[in-house]
């Protein structure tokens, strides 16, 4: 009973959220309507058991991704309203929901045959963190480090394309160079 | 229809991938259009929890995991991408990258 209420409600939240960020013209209200969305769909996480990944959805979505949008957003001209030139939304939304029919059937095929066995079957008498941490420790070792590789790789990559000046190396300079773009830069 | 199935949480995650398809086709400005892509990425991180819950099996909460790493490394690296873009045209419209157009 409750479940349902709740199901129902942050669906209904979590849906009204995504449709403002797809159709507003402001992008302050688009980066809010999808924190928002964020936090209600952490909501579901937690009716469905998974309250390692709801805790994670939140501090990650919320707490990284969104500061980092908002961070960017202050690079970019937003304050004035966003102009888009628009085509026929009638055959854009026909094949949006097309497309997304067609993933759905390619998802469910599978289920409706009925084949799916539980590789790593859920323990019982622990909580869903030590669950995680089990199976991610075991199994999912090596994705786990590849995915820690990845970050790494995501963090330097944005340092580099983010900064300034990041194709010059003080290191490899001598100090007549050094001195040269010192100069430079109080020149311009 | 009070009991709440995996059928729901599918039927739902449907229609946020497809409001994120919209927006993906729809938006012209590159910040608004990663939005949208995170909204599909959420998206299947729903069906993906539903699933492991449904079928009492925790690889679907590792690939929503997974998934929240890819996004998160994907902003970091999109956004860097976008503002030396920025910084070079003084837009980020998508109408405007069409530089290679015959």
């Amino acid at each position: 009973m409750f479940e349902a209420v709740a199901f129902y409600l942050f669906a209904f939240l979590t849906i009204a959220m995504f449709f403002i960020t797809v159709t507003t013209s402001h992008a302050l209200y688009a980066l809010t309507a999808l924190a928002a969305g964020m936090i209600f769909i952490s909501a579901f996480f937690f009716i469905l058991g998974a309250d390692f990944l709801g805790a994670i959805q939140i501090i990650v979505y919320t707490g990284a991704v969104m500061a980092l949008y908002a961070f960017g957003m202050m690079f970019f001209d937003t304050t004035r309203e966003l102009k888009e030139k628009q085509g026929n939304k009638f055959i854009v939304t026909g094949l949006a929901t097309l497309a997304a029919i067609l993933v759905v059937v390619i998802f469910a095929a599978p289920m409706v045959s009925e084949n799916i066995v539980a590789f790593y079957p859920a323990i019982d008498g622990v909580g869903n963190t030590q669950q995680v941490g089990l199976v991610l420790f075991t199994k999912y070792l090596i994705p786990f480090e590849l995915a820690a590789v990845m970050l790494l790789v995501a963090m330097i990559a944005g340092i580099v394309l983010a900064g300034k000046k990041m194709d010059l190396s003080i290191t490899l300079m001598n100090d007549a160079e050094i001195e040269e773009e010192k100069n430079k830069k109080v020149l311009s | 229809m009070m009991e709440i199935g995996l059928n729901h949480y599918l039927v739902l995650s449907t229609i946020l991938f497809a409001i994120g398809l919209v927006g993906v086709m729809r938006r012209k400005n590159l910040l608004l259009l990663f939005f949208a892509t995170e909204i599909l990425l959420n998206a299947v991180n729903i069906a993906f929890a539903a699933i492991s819950h449904y079928y009492g099996d925790l690889t679907g909460q590792m690939f929503a995991f997974f998934v929240i790493a890819i996004a998160a490394s994907e902003v970091a690296v999109g956004l860097g991408l976008l503002i030396v873009w920025y910084k070079r045209h003084g837009s980020i419209d998508l109408d405007a990258l069409t530089t290679m157009k015959g």
